[in-house]
């Protein structure tokens, strides 16, 4: 009784010691927690952790700390690649491979959910952290406290569907998790609701991050910086978080629901006793057809940055730019059905979704034509960033045709649920989202760290990601196209095989530029004196974020600025041609008000993470703890109204004058 | 160390105006959560669907009782708005406490109806009419019962934050608070009174 009380369903069997690859990873990252935990403390880093990051609200901070969750997940994520593409080259015919059915459903749900939750969600929301307050000229997000907690209930949402590794199982229900299967009486075990919970919990994060970036982006621009004056990424922000804010409570529904029909024995979406599954299918794609504009709009904003940048020259098509952003932004509410024409809507309705789903690729098109112009008669730099930028243009021009011609109802009754569909999204998530992201990672990263990235690294990661992409996604277009379903882990019909050998082998490629990028990453860091970035713009840019130092100061500005322009740091630099050095403005400094750090983030966000086990195990006791302690810590936090301090105009002056004195000593301008 | 008062009478003043946008916009969001389980609600007691309907269980005095509970409950909350403006914190918190009564009512007849509901056999898990009630109407009486805690939370809160800081948390909990009646209009519409038609 007692037991059962604190553990609830949990027991020592739902540690899967029989399952010796399960084993095997799981101690590996048991392994890697160790390992850090073990170098935190032999650096003694334990103070400056727990008092410069984990406490931080410095959105700069967050957002490098949300870049290593995503980085720690791509790797998390891409073992699974690993092991299906494994899978499928040698399960043909009379050979099953090593992987069970049931272990294999849970690799390609984990995936999916890892993939975007918790690798290109944080990915972007790094990117946002660390470039968006700087873009509009403002000294932190409009709730920096939010927005700690909004990155702890991430990582802990992470760490959850983390956990279903080695205790217990992760659901095998696909990404999305439609029922029936996801019901209780087909899926019994606790996978659906680490999956329910995992997602709950960072998709609150989310959708307190999305709240926090709109209200930024409307309220804290700098003086001048009328809405068309706002660079592109920060255009693209607004739009996928107000994305965010429309779409993310519906997924908070419909996983809710769904939790009241595996644990109240309710009837949502049950086949019986008026159920309706399809009611899922639609509720989740409300939220999941605007999730993947979410993904993909900052990547195009991304993209918008570094191809004028690298171009030297103004974006091309400015206002259509925007208009394209926010048609995409409206529409991308009107196609949901297109996930499920084979529902039987009739030809009516899935004429129109079809249509609305074609209609997309206007605006989109819009938007690449826009970028090439901008390279035409530019003086390109190809830097890795632009490099990204140019496989992301023939790649997701290829995966908007296919997406286009999915569009056509009949021709989705074909390919509906094979591999042509895995070859597409892959084909705009990896070469829309993730490229964008890889582009922003290095074209923001000296802006982060103060160094820029070693760039034969990157080149040799990016070609092998570009080979691999291709060597992986191609072949699944074709036997897609011929009737190979997806999520099939054993087929009978050895005429596939030789196409998904050359598939793994693509993942081969993936998994090389992956090792590159981390070499990249200590190459760099064993090199960042080398590399050390100065002046703080080591592109050239054109907007705000370059014209204060690297890694930026904790206060951003010194003297918030005043824009009269687009690309105003570049119409700054122009104005004073000649001697290229940026001058202070004014040697005034005042005192700042800067948010104090507080833990109140990390531990509500911990007490929720206790809760989430507690609900996935059904204890009674911890749960208790988790709702308690995080609604006490909550409390507490409100009483605590001294929230910001004053830095002092002495602190603010040597720092501003020491990085001119870096200006002015840097031997490259 | 010369602190520019009126600079930072600017910060604070902004940061007022920022706070409660940002407060609107979560209003705005739990709004489509509503909306969605509203929509679930319409789908699944669709004419045809499984299940008696809730028409035969209804006691629609008892919901009327609760509507009047509930918007009177919000009335005296904006008379503790009015009287936060004349900085008299006794008044204010006796106003609460008296929006607090109310609002537990609601909750408490609310709860009741449940009950008897769930004892007469329309039991939440009957059937996918009876569960989209209990889930939408429990949702909203959820709600409520957070806004409650908060009330109670604001009222031992009251003598020992700011003015301005009260003022303008006050202020988010009759956001809260006018949005749940929003809601509440809603529910007596399409849930009870569509229902007993």
């Amino acid at each position: 009784m007692l037991r059962e009380l604190f553990f609830g369903k949990l027991t020592w069997e739902a540690i899967p010691y029989h399952s010796p690859i399960i084993m095997g990873a799981g101690l590996f990252m048991v392994a890697v927690v160790i390992i850090t935990l073990g170098l935190i403390t032999y650096f003694k880093f334990w103070t400056p952790l727990w008092k410069e990051w984990i406490t931080s609200v410095d959105h700069k901070k967050i957002g490098i700390m949300y870049l290593i969750l995503s980085g720690v997940m791509l790797l998390r994520g891409f073992s699974d690649v690993v092991l299906m593409r494994s899978q499928q080259a040698l399960a043909a015919g009379s050979q099953l491979g090593y992987l069970p059915p049931e272990h294999y459903d849970q690799i390609f749900s984990a995936h999916g959910v890892i993939m975007i939750f918790f690798v290109v969600m944080p990915m972007m929301f790094a990117l946002l952290n660390i470039a968006l307050p700087l873009q509009i000229g403002a000294r932190d997000v409009a709730y920096p406290f939010l927005n700690s907690l909004s990155f702890w209930l991430t990582f802990v949402g992470a760490m959850l569907c983390n956990a279903s590794l080695v205790i217990g199982d992760f659901s095998n229900a696909g990404w999305t998790a439609y029922p029936p299967l996801s019901e209780m009486y087909y899926s019994p075990s606790v996978g659906v609701d680490y999956y329910i919970w995992s997602l709950q919990i960072a998709g609150i994060g989310t959708l307190l991050a999305g709240i926090n970036f709109i209200v930024t982006i409307l309220k804290m621009r700098c003086q001048g910086m009328t809405l068309m004056r706002m660079p592109i990424f920060v255009w693209s922000a607004l739009c996928s978080m107000i994305l965010v804010a429309l779409a993310f409570p519906v997924l908070t529904v419909t996983l809710g629901l769904l939790f009241l029909d595996r644990s109240f024995g309710m009837h949502f979406f049950t086949d019986f006793s008026g159920g309706n599954p399809m009611m899922y299918i639609n509720l989740i794609w409300i939220w999941g057809h605007p999730e993947v504009y979410i993904l993909i709009l900052p990547a195009f904003g991304v993209f918008s940055e570094v191809v004028a940048t690298f171009s030297q020259k103004a974006l091309f098509g400015y206002v259509t730019m925007v208009f394209a952003l926010v048609i995409i932004t409206f529409l991308s509410f009107l196609v949901w059905l297109h996930h499920f024409f084979t529902m039987g809507a009739g030809a009516n309705v899935n004429a129109f979704f079809g249509l609305a789903t074609m209609v997309i690729a206007i605006p989109t098109g819009v938007k690449v034509f826009n970028w090439l112009f901008t390279m035409y008669q530019g003086r390109i730099v190809l830097a890795t960033p632009m490099l990204w930028v140019a496989a992301f243009f023939t790649t997701f021009a290829i995966g908007g045709m296919t997406g286009v011609m999915m569009a056509v109802p009949p021709v989705d009754f074909q390919v509906h649920n094979t591999l042509f569909l895995v070859a597409h999204f892959h084909n705009v998530l990896i070469g829309g989202a993730l490229f964008g992201y890889f582009a922003g990672v290095i074209y923001w990263f000296p802006k982060a760290f103060g160094f820029r990235l070693n760039e034969t690294w990157g080149k040799w990661a990016f070609a092998c990601w570009i080979i691999g992409f291709y060597l992986a996604f191609m072949p699944l277009y074709v036997i897609g196209l011929d009737g190979f379903m997806r999520r099939v882990n054993h087929y009978a019909n050895e005429v596939y095989q030789p196409y998904l050998i050359m598939a793994a082998i693509g993942a081969l490629f993936v998994l090389f530029g992956v090792l590159f990028q981390i070499g990249q990453l200590i190459v760099s860091i064993r090199q960042r004196h080398l590399l050390a970035d100065h002046t703080g713009d080591p592109w050239n840019g054109r907007t705000l974020e370059w014209s204060i130092s690297s890694p930026a100061p904790l206060y951003n500005f010194a003297h918030i600025p005043a824009v009269a322009d687009r690309d105003s740091f570049w119409g700054f630099k122009e104005s004073h041609l000649g001697d290229g050095r940026i001058h202070p403005r004014e040697l005034r400094y005042v005192d700042i008000l800067l948010p104090k750090n507080t833990p109140a983030g990390f531990v509500i966000a911990m007490f929720t993470g206790i809760l989430g086990f507690a609900l996935v195990w059904e204890m009674p006791i911890p749960g208790a703890i988790g709702l308690i302690g995080a609604i006490a810590t909550m409390i507490l936090k409100t009483l605590d109204t001294h929230t910001e301090y004053y830095l002092d105009a002495e602190t603010v002056k040597q720092t501003e004058l020491s990085h001119l004195r870096e200006i002015l000593q840097c031997p490259t301008t | 160390m010369s602190h520019d008062l009126a600079l930072a009478e600017h910060q604070h003043a902004e940061s007022a105006s920022i706070d409660v946008f940002g407060f609107w916009l979560y209003i705005m969001t739990d709004c489509i959560l509503f909306g969605c389980l509203f929509a679930s609600f319409l789908v699944l007691n669709l004419p045809g669907a499984a299940g008696p309907d809730l028409k035969s269980y209804l006691n629609l005095r008892d919901v009327l009782l609760e509507t009047f509970l509930l918007l009177i409950s919000n009335f005296v909350f904006g008379l503790a708005i009015l009287s936060s403006y004349k900085n008299s914190v006794k008044k204010v918190q006796g106003w609460l406490a008296l929006s607090f009564l109310l609002g537990a009512s609601f909750v408490f007849l609310e709860l009741r109806e449940f009950a008897q509901l769930a004892q007469e056999g329309f039991r939440w898990d009957l059937s996918g009419k009876a569960s989209s009630f209990f889930a939408l109407v429990g949702t909203h009486g959820f709600h409520v019962s957070c806004g409650l805690f908060w009330i109670a939370v604001m009222i031992c809160q009251l003598p020992f934050i700011q003015t301005d800081i009260a003022q303008r948390r006050l202020t988010y909990l009759g956001l809260f608070w006018n949005f749940l009646d929003i809601v509440w209009i809603f529910v007596f519409t399409l849930v009870y009174l569509t229902g007993a038609l």
